[in-house]
């Protein structure tokens, strides 16, 4: 389904590790607390995923425990500073920084969002939302040509969850993305959770919009956990929050999602209120035995 | 709409939300706006409690992010590298008046920053026995030889007993043994993958810091002598070596 360059590390380690793409499995974003017992236990799991910015800093415990887990696991990195809808240029000394990473580690895929992180001099450090238009749609086309150009390599774009929309959008969310893929050749990755955070921020429904997707681009999902509030007028406002367990709901549209593109690498994120490590798992887990319905699903 | 007047709103809770944003349901956008003013500062307010989590200790967690709010509006990151946010924290702390009542604040909050700097900074291995020993057989060119020292090395020298109010938030020091008044010196540095905060004299302080400048050994000890006439250099150096914090050797004073 994807048709990102994959590179053969020659290092020894486990096969799997040296794909050319993430498995069709499910996944895990890598926190430090949790390197002793990954290496301690080597848990049965599809892959592992970084924030790239975590990891481009000189040396120290983060690479080093990188380098081992990676010899064990593929590895997604996923970009959450390249501000891809900003207004001004892509940052070209961000853009060195993740081409040494990406040398350097080798993974299996390179993702970042649809949204902007930085303005002028100052980095906001939260995915902010553009309008969908004719404008905002060229920036993110030519920065993400330019990604494609210095990184040599597809990447993954992914869609936002978001709290408000613009009086400036001229196309649905969906639809500006389906034309960035066009474009670019980009990979989508499918954030089932933030669909569903986004099409009930604005009052749309979730399984239309998942089929409004460029499904065929799919190259990875990924599953989160959201908080809830409420807007001005008392409606469900949710917040992706990353930092509770998946909500069925959230399971209920992945199940449906699965149906559409068959089995794709599946992350679990967690970022705030980090459990135990085996609570992780559980989830990759959980995701897994959808991914294997979906299989036997496909086969029969 | 520019995103110019969105980041400008983000970063002052003072403006009104800005124009063009709707909602599906028409509530106002501006309590929707508010999700993401919300998102930034607690993201950096939550980046600075990492860091600082002893200073947060010290000050009780009400007023450190009351602090670290003031600090991360006036001082928004301009780095996109996290780790490393908070770098003029400590100034900040300095001159924050509610905070006076604790003068030892910002060389602790120092202490700690250094700590991150020294966690992340480069893999360097220290000189083996061997190239010391060969160096140490020739005592001419002793006083004249200029050392490197890791990239992690840091000295913080404090009028405070900074050392031991980190140690006893590490469980390490009970903390009502602790007198604050008494001045200390830190010595950060990363042994392997590990990070350590030794006490120093204020002599070896000095000394450090005249190394890293690249200035000879001779030079460094007799400015340490001054300082302090019981210095110990052989100590102090065999302390550097012992934690692999010497990496090379330049017997003939020039580093490069």
């Amino acid at each position: 389904m994807t048709t990102a360059p994959g590179f053969l590390p020659t290092a020894a380690g486990a096969p799997a590790a040296h794909a050319a793409y993430l498995p069709a499995r499910g996944g895990l974003g890598l926190k430090p607390e949790h390197f002793r017992t990954i290496l301690e236990t080597l848990p049965d799991l599809g892959f592992f995923e970084i924030h790239a910015e975590n990891y481009m800093v000189d040396g120290g415990p983060f690479h080093h425990y990188l380098t081992q887990i990676r010899s064990h696991y593929p590895l997604s990195v996923h970009g959450v500073g390249l501000s891809i809808g900003g207004e001004g240029p892509l940052d070209e000394e961000h853009l060195d920084r993740l081409a040494v990473l990406i040398t350097r580690y080798e993974p299996q895929s390179f993702s970042e969002h649809l949204a902007w992180s930085s303005h002028g001099d100052i980095f906001l450090n939260d995915l902010l939302p553009a309008p969908y238009n004719t404008a905002t749609l060229q920036r993110v086309c030519d920065h993400i040509d330019r990604v494609h150009e210095r990184l040599g390599r597809r990447m993954l774009l992914e869609n936002p969850a978001t709290y408000v929309e613009f009086a400036a959008s001229t196309q649905a969310e969906t639809d500006f993305i389906g034309e960035v893929v066009k474009r670019t050749g980009c990979g989508l990755l499918l954030d089932v959770n933030n669909v569903f955070v986004s099409c009930t921020n604005h009052g749309r429904d979730a399984q239309n919009y998942i089929d409004a997707f460029p499904l065929a681009a799919t190259a990875q999902i990924h599953l989160a956990g959201f908080a809830k509030d409420v807007d001005a007028a008392g409606a469900p406002l949710l917040i992706d929050s990353h930092g509770s367990p998946i909500a069925q709901t959230v399971w209920d549209l992945y199940r449906f999602t699965l149906e559409r593109t068959g089995p794709l690498p599946t992350l679990i994120e967690r970022d705030n209120d980090i459990p135990a490590f085996a609570v992780l798992h559980a989830e990759a887990q959980q995701a897994e035995k959808l991914l294997q319905t979906c299989r036997i699903e496909v086969a029969a | 709409m520019s995103l110019s007047i969105f980041a400008a709103a983000l970063l002052n809770p003072n403006l009104p939300a800005p124009v063009g944003l709707t909602a599906w349901n028409g509530s106002d956008p501006a309590q929707r706006f508010r999700v993401y003013r919300n998102n930034v500062i607690v993201s950096l307010v939550d980046a600075l409690a990492d860091t600082f989590e002893v200073t947060q200790e010290l000050v009780g967690e009400e007023l450190f992010r009351a602090m670290a709010r003031l600090y991360a509006y006036a001082h928004p990151p301009q780095s996109r590298l996290m780790a490393f946010y908070g770098d003029e924290f400590p100034c900040f702390i300095e001159s924050f008046s509610p905070a006076t009542a604790l003068p030892y604040l910002a060389d602790v909050a120092l202490l700690e920053y250094r700590r991150v700097v020294a966690y992340h900074a480069a893999d360097v291995p220290g000189v083996g026995a061997e190239a010391v020993a060969d160096v140490l057989a020739d005592d001419v060119f002793l006083p004249a030889l200029v050392v490197s020292l890791h990239p992690s090395i840091s000295v913080v020298a404090s009028a405070f007993a900074v050392v031991s109010l980190w140690a006893a938030h590490q469980g390490v020091l009970e903390l009502s043994a602790v007198a604050p008044e008494a001045s200390e010196t830190a010595l950060v540095l990363r042994n392997g993958i590990e990070v350590e905060v030794l006490q120093i004299s204020a002599a070896a302080g000095a000394f450090i810091c005249e190394l890293r400048a690249g200035t000879n050994l001779g030079a460094a000890a007799a400015e340490a002598t001054g300082i302090d006439a019981d210095f110990d250099l052989v100590a102090i150096l065999g302390l550097l070596l012992q934690k692999s914090a010497i990496t090379a050797l330049h017997p003939s004073g020039s580093p490069s």
